[in-house]
């Protein structure tokens, strides 16, 4: 299916354009048109992504909506853009996410407001590269590329530990990454091309499968992150602005575990199988021990932090049980996660933006005061504990559907999941928000103003929809999926 | 073919004119309160060789002077981006020479003899022409680091600069007498001929030339463990004189490499390879770790450099393995594709240094750069652009050259040496993000107005952006980059 539209491109450079206009000529002192344009670019953004899904052929695992032309001839590099089953919620996901973000930064944000905003969009639009890339050099750039405004988010709006907390996240996530740029440079010797879809094809000997795969796994288990390379997400979620914790767990995350997908699994996936022991096992720890971790924070952010570090484990899991319904899940998992973890983020920001404090035990009683905004937020730390009807439970139970089918054992352990999300996430809210209220600052707390329950409602009714409704997602993964599989159950080793 | 062939030679007979009419300008120009405008008949000026350049652009290689010069497609290129070097330093660096009484006509005029003195050594065929051009630019070069005479640290580091540089020189000379008596020949395509196919009777001579002439352009390039000049002499320096030792030399100083080196040497290639493999891991590693603890923003550049001329020693020593000519042509391109970034990166990250420096006042602390953000957004964000490229982060023109560096090194087998490379290039990452750190995230300690000149300003921007837009569409000048490669190949 080849549309005329580049709607992918589009996607990309909207974006990315209204970034560097807002970045060249906003400043404070037109902070209003700064936040209408910016609005306007990520809105235009969202517009153009949804015709991926509206005229997305959920029967094919082809790539659609692809884009291609040359862009360094030295090594045949080429702009090669496409979505498949797999990729193409992500997109939408990124572009809608941006929006929110934009409004949620809209009265928070007063000083330098227009690097803010172009930051987030830039980013949007890098993010978009991302999922969408199929060439692995422009995989590499976005993916690298995203680095630079995410740091500088944390930097300039952060919080008193900023710095540290940016040049972890930078550093960390560079070590990951650059043993990849090896790994792409030896595949592209290897095959002649930059093509992501012509390394799904080379054949490779199983030690040279094993190093490659251990560089992507290095880059993406510190993006997901991975138990134990996960050190950096606390830090970087309690320093962020809300916004900046909202991107970086709704979609930056993602970018890593969605690189499993694309290059691990397919291009080696005769290591992929052969490793997915150690895989599982380090995806169980995230599971239990980190659940455990964050039943035990007493800073909101940070809660919630290592909860999306136990959500992305129960992905990875589902990655490497190589059972079309563990796979399918996992994807699921991945954009309910990213609704309900930027929801988290943004409940804890209105609350922060009016108490500026995220720690638990300041709070209690704010039922009271702010009974709309109890609610939503009941909401989503539902979801956020797994509660059937919320998109929270369509992804867990898959997966854990996914490893009844290839062990019990390994379903049981991933199970206690729901007792520890349940755990972590309710107490969280009943200490925050049920009980006496807590203190005089509590008392004067003024309910979510319309702006702030708009922007909870679209997440909240995207989690019901896909809670109640998760057809559209699984539908779309079917196929893509299954091609997937197919393809790593075929020996790439050269006889 | 005309055995003289003037023509060929047009850039630098344009050049050496308009550096003699500047001089003669000088002496007869009024110096007024304002200063005179000196500078600007300079910048005129050194449109006529870049327009000859340009003219032969293109064109088949051409040789004068009995074979003793050349003009092909890898000097064209070299020659184009010293002359953007050059020019760039005498915009940026106008105001900062003014404020410190150098405004003069000799500033001006040693530019131009040292950019002759490059583009000799560009276009050198011959090692006796190699060495011609490279005490031009030497002799050029000293008297531009002592220009502030009145000024200890100044004199301290021409001093330094100049007693290492004239070993240098006797290293290179020295090596040369020793091909010479191993070949018979100083023409370097001679030179070649007469040690392809056989092992010639006197190779050890041959390879102890070979061993003086590496250690001579690791002094020149600043390569670990020759490298005890450059952090002083960029610190101790005019910023303007630190920029025209920085920037142009080393393209100069890559083009007699590649002369000597591939042209003229490849049959010994083995045994250069092992030398630049050594130099470029301690200049990767010292460079990196060591730029980690300065507080001198000029001094942390210059480690930054030592490091960067690793990656480019890489791209060098990476072609030789498998024995292909083609192989070859690609590591030295990427090699180039390296040199021509990091003089662009260069450009503007000193750029900003002579920007932000005034009167009384030079601005060389990493704190100074604190919150530059705030007090001049458009060179903030340059800076930020900067930072990245020479840290290796997409989408910036730094990662290209890196990735075309590390693609040859890969390809030739080494894979553990890409390795150690991105793994120094992290640690390199460290100081550059400070650097962004101090100019976005701290705030401003010294509130004194930076406004630059429209026209430093102006190509600031364009410097910045340029580095930018050769990350997004990097193809068109790699391209051009193997293209000359391939030409002095023969291929």
């Amino acid at each position: 299916m080849n549309t005329s539209v580049s709607f992918l491109s589009a996607a990309i450079w909207i974006p990315i354009l209204a970034g560097l206009f807002v970045l060249a000529f906003g400043s404070d002192r037109n902070a209003g048109v700064v936040r209408t344009v910016s609005l306007g670019g990520a809105l235009l953004g969202f517009l153009a992504t949804l015709p991926l899904y509206t005229r997305f052929d959920a029967a094919s695992a082809e790539m659609q909506f692809v884009e291609k032309m040359p862009w360094i001839d030295r090594f045949g590099v080429e702009y090669h853009l496409g979505v498949d089953g797999i990729s193409v919620w992500f997109v939408l996901l990124t572009a809608f996410i941006t929006v929110v973000v934009v409004v949620a930064g809209w009265k928070v944000i007063e000083e330098r407001i227009a690097g803010y905003m172009a930051a987030f969009l830039i980013l949007s639009g890098l993010m978009v590269g991302v999922f969408s890339a199929l060439d692995g050099l422009l995989f590499y750039v976005f993916f690298e590329a995203t680095l630079i405004p995410m740091y500088i988010i944390i930097g300039i709006w952060g919080g008193p530990n900023r710095v540290y907390a940016a040049f972890k996240f930078f550093l960390y996530t560079l070590l990951g990454s650059l043993l990849t740029l090896v790994a792409i440079i030896y595949l592209y010797l290897k095959s002649g091309s930059f093509s992501i879809l012509d390394w799904h094809e080379v054949p490779l000997t199983m030690s040279e499968q094993v190093a490659i795969f251990f560089a992507f796994l290095l880059a993406f288990a510190v993006k997901v992150p991975m138990w134990p390379v996960h050190t950096w997400l606390p830090d970087a979620h309690v320093e962020a602005p809300t916004g900046g914790s909202v991107v970086l767990a709704a979609i930056m995350l993602k970018l890593g575990a969605y690189g499993f997908l694309r290059l691990s699994l397919p291009i080696v996936p005769d290591a992929s199988q052969a490793l997915a022991g150690f895989m599982i096992v380090l995806s169980l720890v995230a599971v239990v021990y980190i659940g455990l971790v964050a039943l035990v924070q007493t800073d909101m952010k940070k809660l919630v932090a290592y909860s999306s570090i136990a959500h992305m484990g129960f992905v990875t899991l589902g990655f490497f049980m190589f059972e079309q319904l563990g796979v399918q899940g996992a994807i699921v998992q991945m954009i309910s996660h990213g609704f309900v973890s930027g929801a988290m983020f943004l409940c804890i920001g209105v609350l922060y933006d009016r108490m500026h404090s995220r720690r638990i035990a300041d709070y209690g009683g704010v039922v009271n005061t702010m009974p709309k905004f109890a609610a939503l937020f009941m909401l989503f730390a539902m979801a956020n504990s797994g509660l059937p009807a919320t998109s929270g439970f369509v992804g867990e139970f898959l997966v854990i559907l996914g490893a009844v089918k290839f062990n019990f054992w390994i379903a049981a352990i991933a199970a206690t999941t729901l007792i520890f999300g349940a755990a972590y996430s309710l107490w969280m809210y009943k200490r925050v928000v049920f009980g006496e209220i807590a203190n005089d600052e509590v008392r004067g707390l003024k309910d979510v103003d319309a702006r702030e329950f708009w922007m909870l409602s679209a997440l909240a009714a995207a989690v019901l929809v896909m809670g109640l409704w998760p057809r559209p997602f699984t539908d779309v993964t079917e196929a893509s999926v299954r091609a997937l599989l197919d393809h790593v159950a075929i020996s790439k080793i050269a006889e | 073919m005309d055995k003289l062939n003037l023509v060929a030679a047009l850039p630098e007979i344009l050049l050496l004119v308009a550096a003699c009419a500047v001089l003669l300008v000088d002496v007869f120009a009024r110096r007024g309160d304002g200063g005179t405008n000196i500078d600007r008949l300079a910048l005129a000026l050194l449109l006529l060789p870049a327009l000859a350049t340009i003219a032969q652009l293109g064109g088949p290689a051409q040789s004068a002077f009995n074979g003793m010069y050349v003009a092909d497609g890898i000097g064209h290129v070299l020659k184009l981006t010293s002359y953007v070097a050059v020019a760039a330093t005498l915009v940026y660096g106008r105001r900062y020479a003014a404020d410190r009484g150098m405004h003069r006509g000799d500033l001006y005029a040693l530019a131009l003899f040292a950019l002759l003195g490059q583009m000799i050594m560009i276009s050198a065929g011959n090692l006796l022409i190699v060495y011609l051009g490279l005490e031009l630019m030497s002799l050029s070069l000293y008297a531009l680091a002592a220009m502030r005479r009145d000024h200890p640290v100044s004199t301290e580091a021409a001093i330094k600069y100049f007693v290492l540089g004239a070993l240098a020189s006797g290293f290179l000379l020295y090596g040369m007498s020793m091909i010479y008596g191993g070949t018979g020949t100083l023409d370097l395509d001679r030179i070649a001929q007469a040690m392809s196919g056989r092992t010639p009777a006197n190779a050890t001579v041959i390879v102890f030339g070979v061993v003086f002439i590496v250690a001579g352009l690791a002094f020149k390039f600043g390569a670990v463990p020759f490298h005890m000049w450059v952090p002083d002499v960029y610190q101790g320096t005019p910023t303007v004189a630190t920029l025209l030792i920085a920037g142009a030399p080393k393209i100069a100083t890559f083009a007699i490499a590649f002369r000597m080196l591939a042209e003229a040497l490849p049959a010994v290639a083995v045994d250069w390879q092992q030398m630049l493999l050594v130099l470029s891991v301690l200049s990767m590693a010292v460079g990196n770790l060591v730029a980690i603890a300065q507080d001198n923003l000029k001094r942390m550049l210059a480690y930054s450099t030592i490091a960067q001329i690793g990656f480019v020693l890489l791209g060098m020593l990476s072609g030789v393995v498998g024995g292909s000519t083609e192989g070859m042509a690609d590591a030295w391109s990427a090699s180039m594709f390296y040199v021509v970034s990091y003089v662009l990166t260069t450009l503007g990250t000193f750029g900003v240094v002579l920007l932000i420096a005034r009167a009384g006042h030079e601005s060389e602390r990493i704190d100074d750069l604190k919150g530059l953000s705030r007090r001049s957004p458009g060179l903030a964000f340059t800076m930020l652009i900067l930072m990245f490229s020479l840290a290796g982060i997409p989408p910036t023109v730094g990662f290209y050259a890196k990735l075309a560096v590390l693609q040859s090194v890969v390809d030739a087998g080494m894979v553990w040496l890409a390795v150690v490379a991105v793994l120094l290039s992290l640690v390199g990452a460290f100081y550059y993000l400070r650097i962004v750190k101090t100019v976005y995230f701290d705030e401003p300690t010294d509130t004194a107005a930076i406004a630059p000149a429209a026209d430093a300003r102006t190509l600031m921007a364009v410097n910045g952006a340029a580095v930018l837009l050769l990350g997004l569409v990097p193809g068109p000048l790699m391209t051009l980059c193997l293209g000359a490669v391939k030409q002095s190949f023969g291929l």
